[in-house]
């Protein structure tokens, strides 16, 4: 995978992870293509397009939209279902996940996208590995707070 | 304002995010980050100490501006200190912003890379993670130097935990596509591969995917990995759905797995093992069994699943394509998701059919699909997939379709949308020729195509069809009265005035005894449509009228009329211009029988493979490509008419000619430039190689890599590097055809190590020179290449792209410096200064880009005119060190360039500008 997008149906950027080196300026005009692109679909066409030499595979999430670009020897079906994964992992993290919650806690929006992609490649497909390690992180955190509390 | 869900909320971070999300305009937004970025600075710059958590909140808030689009140029050095925190939050932060926006700042990257370095060490699983997330995310040269020669260890050590190895392995992979020759796995391979075998499921998720990578670049040495992944496979395929407990999905088991697996075999061959073999077409007909069993769940999830695991077993299928059973059973199961409900599932269908109807055992099953595929191209809502309808149609087409398959295209192309039109008037324009069994039908089509989609005609389309009807005689009367009577009408297109001035310049006498076309009607018919066409098109009409003169000795008073008039003889187009000038003077001059000689019809030309199939080839992604795009990648190297890519139809493919055709160096630039010279009054249609000329030569002032030279049988790759009066360059010469060349041997007068003497049909080899750069010089070292292909001696001599300039050292300096030196250089031999036109955009980040590549130094801030450009650098020499300035100043509205060079020796300023004038 070469990069992934999340956008709001205003064409908002909500989280952008790239997985090749590519120029800041490079990814900002990528993004404004794309999701012009992307949004300009109607709902019951295709979810995979061709743009330059990439595939693109995207699904639409009430107002959110899922965007990723992928190579093209890639399979779109599994791609599909990569975010379907992420966004029942975020589910699962957040309690039923809303655009909100991406916005106001997006650092942990990106920690868990990297718990379960890396590289642009699946490093684990299982939701309760995934979330295993985003809750342990949770715990440390916790466990380092109540002794801030304690000292204080 | 939701409620933190988990961990500790930042506080300051959220109300922040609130503040900005109740701005009302983009003004107030942009002042609210301003105040906070105020705030940060200060926080960061005051004299108080932070705490972890400060630190992180800021540098989190900092993230959060930079992912809102807005650029941050600190901060940077305190998410570095939060890499050393013990605080596992804080590392977190400190590594997500690093990750996000690391910048190639040195000092920076030593300090991260000593984190990671602590991190890596540490033992703690959590932080090694965080560290090798970090490595993958950044992906940098640097980090591979530092760490490509650990992780491989940490992925195989046998007390690593699982989710480290996990990482790791996605972490190599990362590396080695950014750096392939720092990750040496030598001694590990055969443990990467065993992790095939491992017990955790995620670990050989991640771990394939590192191996699928490795196994493409060195298949040999991954070659065991076939009968672990066919057994792997097998395993998954026949377990029930709850065997696989977390990793069943929808109960599908292990569907990435299994992708996967599927994908790693296709880097290979069929299993050379009986027993294997046997064992994994076992697998591939429980997939394609298990799409005909009812589904275990309605949820879309589900069947994607299932779906994905069988196109990535049909993609195996089309790999091997040794087994026709399977094909035609793969085949069959396609057809009928072409009229699925999903239009996912219809687009993947069309799409995976395109490559089974290339297969000679499935190409007839793929055939009887036609009447659904036609449907679909013209039905389908989503244009998308009506472009993979076209395609499917394209790849199914052969003689016994090709009626009627161009006449559904001719007829969608009328409609069709925009961004694929050109594409599909290359396809109709491709099958017309590649299946035309009566010629006159492939003029029909081809003249239909350019009344329907003309503006999408492109030039190879039409020079093709002239070419086509100069090479047959049968055609060439019903060529003339068709295009003849397209040009009855009253608005054709200009493409329509260009085949039919060619054509009925050569031909028209084939039609002349009719009187309804007689010569002076036809001569009537162009010159109506004169007026109304461009400067190319008039230029190719005038070509015509003096080829009328000698066709119809009648028409002669009446074109000469019309060449002397002020319009055309007094032109303000000096090629319209001339030739007015020079018809006029030659119908008048020359005698009947030179007139004959001179304006003789046109010699069959050259059978090579089509110029428009070779576009087609070019285009990358099929609708994607802008038009422009494309014709940039004509204007560079692409001038190879075809002969750039070969491949499909052999017959096409011109033997080897004599040496003149290798290095086919004319530069005349394309069709309306070139003059007419005696003989070739049209313009030769096809363009010869232009590379291996003067121009690629240039290509290289300002970049160190690229193609120096490319025909039909030879491509030298160039790449190089240069260090103070040092340089080292390395040619690649790759054999394009399939067929040895022997004897392959290169002089250079320079010293140059010698090359391999033998390159395989299809292979590359390398030759390295190293370069010294000894006093300053103009001329290029010259390198003479011989070989023998087939039997035919074949030389070939070239310029070395090395340039004086490659031998610069940067300078920075301030405003102050350059203008005091700039007049320390005020001797007139001393500068050099070119005006000159410009030949390509005038874009700044072009011009920037090129002036970096130039070696120079790019002084920002120095020239008070902030649309100029000026530069320092300093020549190294063995003998001495030449100081040069430039100055570059674009005048938009002239399109012209003013540039300046001074250095302390006289004859680098002139070569600096000689060779930098070609350049923008």
């Amino acid at each position: 995978m070469r990069f992934m997008l999340l956008f709001s149906r205003q064409g908002k950027l909500r989280l952008q992870k790239w997985y090749t080196a590519t120029a800041e300026r490079d990814k900002k005009k990528m993004v404004r293509e794309l999701m012009q692109v992307v949004l300009a679909r109607k709902p019951k066409m295709c979810s995979f397009l061709e743009w330059r030499d990439l595939k693109i595979v995207y699904k639409r999430y009430a107002s959110l939209y899922f965007c990723c670009a992928v190579e093209e020897q890639d399979n779109e079906l599994i791609t599909l279902e990569v975010i379907h994964r992420f966004v029942e992992l975020l589910d699962k993290y957040f309690g039923s996940v809303c655009e909100l919650d991406i916005i106001f806690n997006f650092e942990k929006a990106y920690f868990i996208l990297d718990e379960f992609l890396m590289g642009g490649e699946i490093q684990d497909t299982s939701k309760k590995s995934v979330l295993k390690a985003i809750e342990q992180a949770d715990l440390l955190q916790e466990v380092s707070l109540n002794l801030k509390h304690k000292m204080a | 304002m939701p409620a933190v869900s988990k961990g500790d909320g930042m506080r300051g971070l959220a109300v922040f995010i609130s503040d900005i999300r109740n701005c009302k305009s983009k003004e107030a937004e942009i002042k609210r980050i301003n105040k906070e970025l105020a705030n940060i600075r200060s926080k960061f710059k005051g004299d108080k100490a932070l705490d972890g958590y400060s630190k992180k909140k800021y540098v989190c808030k900092l993230l959060f501006i930079f992912l809102l689009g807005h650029d941050i140029d600190f901060g940077h050095m305190e998410a570095v200190n939060l890499l050393s925190s013990n605080k596992y939050t804080e590392k977190q932060i400190g590594y997500l912003f690093i990750s996000v926006l690391v910048n190639s700042n040195s000092e920076l990257i030593r300090l991260i890379n000593n984190a990671i370095k602590n991190d890596l060490s540490s033992r703690n699983p959590t932080f090694m993670c965080l560290a090798l997330h970090c490595i993958a995310n950044v992906g940098s040269r640097e980090m591979a130097e530092a760490f490509a020669g650990e992780i491989p260890r940490i992925l195989v050590a046998g007390d690593t935990m699982d989710s480290v190895k996990q990482s790791a392995a996605l972490c190599l992979l990362r590396l080695y596509k950014t750096s392939p020759d720092l990750v040496l796995m030598g001694e590990w391979t055969s443990r990467v591969v065993h992790l095939l075998n491992d017990q955790h499921m995620g670990v050989v998720t991640a771990a394939i995917s590192l191996i699928t990578c490795l196994s493409q670049k060195n298949p040999d040495e991954f070659k065991t990995c076939v009968s672990l992944a066919v057994s792997r496979l097998s395993r998954i395929v026949s377990s029930a759905s709850t065997d696989l407990q977390d990793y069943t999905y929808y109960f599908v088991p292990a569907p990435w797995l299994s992708c996967k697996l599927l994908r790693l075999l296709q880097c290979y061959p069929p299993p050379e093992d009986g027993a294997v073999k046997g064992r994994l077409v076992e697998c591939l007909e429980t997939i394609l069994n298990k799409a005909q069993e009812p589904p275990k769940s309605k949820k879309v999830q589900h069947s994607n699943a299932k779906n994905a695991i069988l196109f990535e077993a049909i993609s195996l299928i089309i790999h091997y394509d040794s087994e026709p059973n399977l094909l035609v059973r793969a085949c069959n199961q396609l057809g009928q998701f072409l009229q699925h409900r999903e239009t996912n599932l219809r687009y993947l269908a069309l799409e995976s059919m395109c490559t089974l109807a290339s297969s000679e055992f499935s190409h007839e099953a793929v055939k009887t699909h036609i009447e659904t595929v036609i449907n679909a191209l013209k039905t389908e809502r989503d244009v998308s997939v009506r472009q993979r309808a076209a395609d499917l149609l394209y790849a199914m087409c052969d003689r016994s379709n090709a009626k009627q398959i161009v006449a559904e295209m001719l007829s969608y192309l009328e409609t069709a949308d925009y961004s694929i039109r050109e594409e599909m008037v290359l396809k109709v324009a491709i099958l017309a020729e590649k299946y035309a069994v009566d010629y006159s039908w492939y003029v029909d089509t081809i003249l239909n195509l350019i009344r329907i989609a003309g503006d999408y005609v492109s030039e190879e389309v039409w020079y093709r069809v002239i070419q086509i009807v100069i090479n047959r005689d049968d055609v060439q009367g019903y060529a003339a009265k068709t295009v003849f009577e397209a040009l009855q009408a009253p608005a054709c297109h200009e493409n329509m005035v260009k085949v039919g001035g060619y054509i009925l310049g050569e031909f028209g006498n084939l039609i002349a005894g009719d009187p309804r076309s007689s010569p002076l009607v036809q001569f009537n018919l162009l010159h109506s449509k004169f007026h109304l066409c461009s400067v190319p098109t008039r230029a190719l009409l005038l070509s015509a009228y003096i080829k009328f003169i000698n066709l119809f000795p009648e028409t002669k008073s009446t074109i000469q009329e019309v060449l002397r008039s002020d319009s055309q003889i007094r032109n303000s187009d000096v090629e319209l211009q001339q030739r007015a000038v020079e018809y006029l003077k030659l119908s008048s001059i020359a005698s009947t029988d030179v007139l004959a000689t001179v304006l003789e019809e046109m010699p069959p030309f050259p059978e090579r493979e089509s110029s428009i199939l070779a576009k087609l080839k070019k285009k990358k992604g099929p609708g994607a490509v802008s038009v422009n795009e494309l014709e940039e990648g004509k204007r560079e190297g692409g001038e190879l008419n075809g002969g750039g890519e070969r491949g499909g139809d052999s017959s096409a493919i011109s033997t080897p000619s004599p040496s003149a055709d290798l290095l086919g160096l004319r530069a005349g630039p394309p069709v309306t430039a070139a003059a007419p010279s005696a003989g070739s009054l049209l313009v030769d249609v096809f363009s010869e190689a232009g590379s291996g000329s003067l121009a690629s030569y240039f290509q290289f002032v300002c970049k160190n890599n690229g193609v120096l030279f490319e025909n039909q049988l030879l491509q030298i790759g160039i790449k190089s590097e240069y260090r103070q009066n040092l340089g080292r360059m390395y040619l690649f010469y790759g054999n394009k055809t399939s067929v040895q060349f022997v004897t392959f041997t290169t002089t250079l007068n320079v010293q140059a190590k010698p090359v391999e003497p033998l390159i395989e049909g299809g292979a590359q080899v390398q030759q390295v020179i190293n370069i010294e750069c000894l006093t300053d010089f103009s001329d290029a070292p010259l390198l003479n290449i011989k070989f023998r292909y087939g039997g035919a001696l074949q030389n070939l001599t070239l310029k070395l792209p090395v340039t004086i300039n490659k031998f610069f050292q940067p300078t920075e300096m301030a405003s102050h410096d350059f203008f005091q030196r700039w007049k320390q250089l005020s001797l007139p031999q001393q500068e050099a200064q070119k005006i000159f036109k410009a030949n390509h955009a005038m874009d700044t980040e072009v011009l920037k880009a090129k002036l970096l590549g130039l070696g120079m130094a790019l002084l920002e801030n120095v020239d008070p005119n902030p649309e100029n450009f000026v530069c320092a650098g300093v020549i190294q020499t063995k003998a001495q060190q030449v100081g040069s300035l430039l100055r570059l100043e674009p005048n938009a509205q002239a399109q012209m360039y003013r540039l300046t060079v001074r250095s302390s020796k006289d004859t680098v300023s002139k070569r600096l500008c000689e060779l930098l004038a070609e350049q923008f």
